[in-house]
């Protein structure tokens, strides 16, 4: 399945850069499962995307849980909890 | 309904006096501005940098006043949010309600800009004397948008 994953702020920062393409093999199905496929690549994802650090996802330019299903295409965003406003 | 990332600053009462738009049904405009402070945390801040997700913000926030909608009488609501440089002292984000009575308008606006703060794809970086940061979201943001949960029953 072909994912297109991008990432913002301090993530970004973290893995030095603001989008990848990536074909995950089959068993990844998930958001959650995504995050640690990243992170079984090791450094920087390992490090950025680890389990302890408190991420958000988004699947397609909406919130995600770790549960939130993927689709071959999808666009999944990962990021720091919001600042805004 | 309208919501607009942009880099330009903005000018309050002209977006107020659009989203009137000289409707006569409208009693009420309740409006929030947020500012750039010069400390946060004990840090002079020098400057913000505002980055968001481009696509999605936009569908966050109209999800966000379309939630409003369906809990208060809005006749029209307005997000205005900055991104880019932004010094202290300058505009960062404007939301805008217009109802009948002035308490869905005061209520719709506090709760777009609590959801707004905990929803909403943006990030902020802050330049100080030390360096530069990103800036820690805050666990007072996501209790107050806690606080409004459940729905309130439509009156």
């Amino acid at each position: 399945m072909k994912l297109s994953v991008l990432y913002f702020a301090r993530l970004r920062d973290a893995i030095g850069r603001p989008a990848e393409q990536v074909d995950v093999p089959a068993d990844v199905t998930t958001v959650a499962e995504l995050r640690a496929w990243l992170v079984r690549r090791g450094s920087p994802w390992s490090s950025a995307l680890a389990p302890a650090a408190p991420i958000r996802a988004a699947v397609d330019q909406v919130m995600a849980r770790d549960a939130t299903r993927l689709h071959d295409g999808a666009e999944v965003a990962f990021f720091p909890p919001v600042t805004g406003g | 309904m309208a919501v607009r990332v942009q880099r330009e600053d903005f000018d309050v009462g002209a977006e107020l006096a659009a989203l009137q738009r000289d409707d006569p049904r409208v009693g009420a405009i309740a409006s929030f501005v947020g500012l750039a402070r010069d400390c946060n945390d004990g840090r002079q801040v020098l400057e913000l940098t505002l980055e968001h997700y481009p696509g999605m913000t936009e569908r966050a926030l109209e999800d966000i006043v379309a939630q409003a909608r369906a809990r208060w009488d809005i006749l029209e609501a307005l997000i205005v949010h900055r991104v880019g440089t932004i010094a202290p002292t300058e505009r960062i984000v404007l939301v805008a309600v217009t109802s009948a009575h002035r308490q869905h308008a005061f209520d719709a606006c506090r709760f777009l800009i609590d959801y707004l703060k905990t929803d909403a794809p943006f990030w902020k970086k802050e330049r100080s004397p030390e360096g530069s940061h990103w800036v820690e979201a805050r666990a007072s943001d996501e209790q107050a948008r806690a606080a409004w949960q459940p729905p309130e029953p439509r009156r």
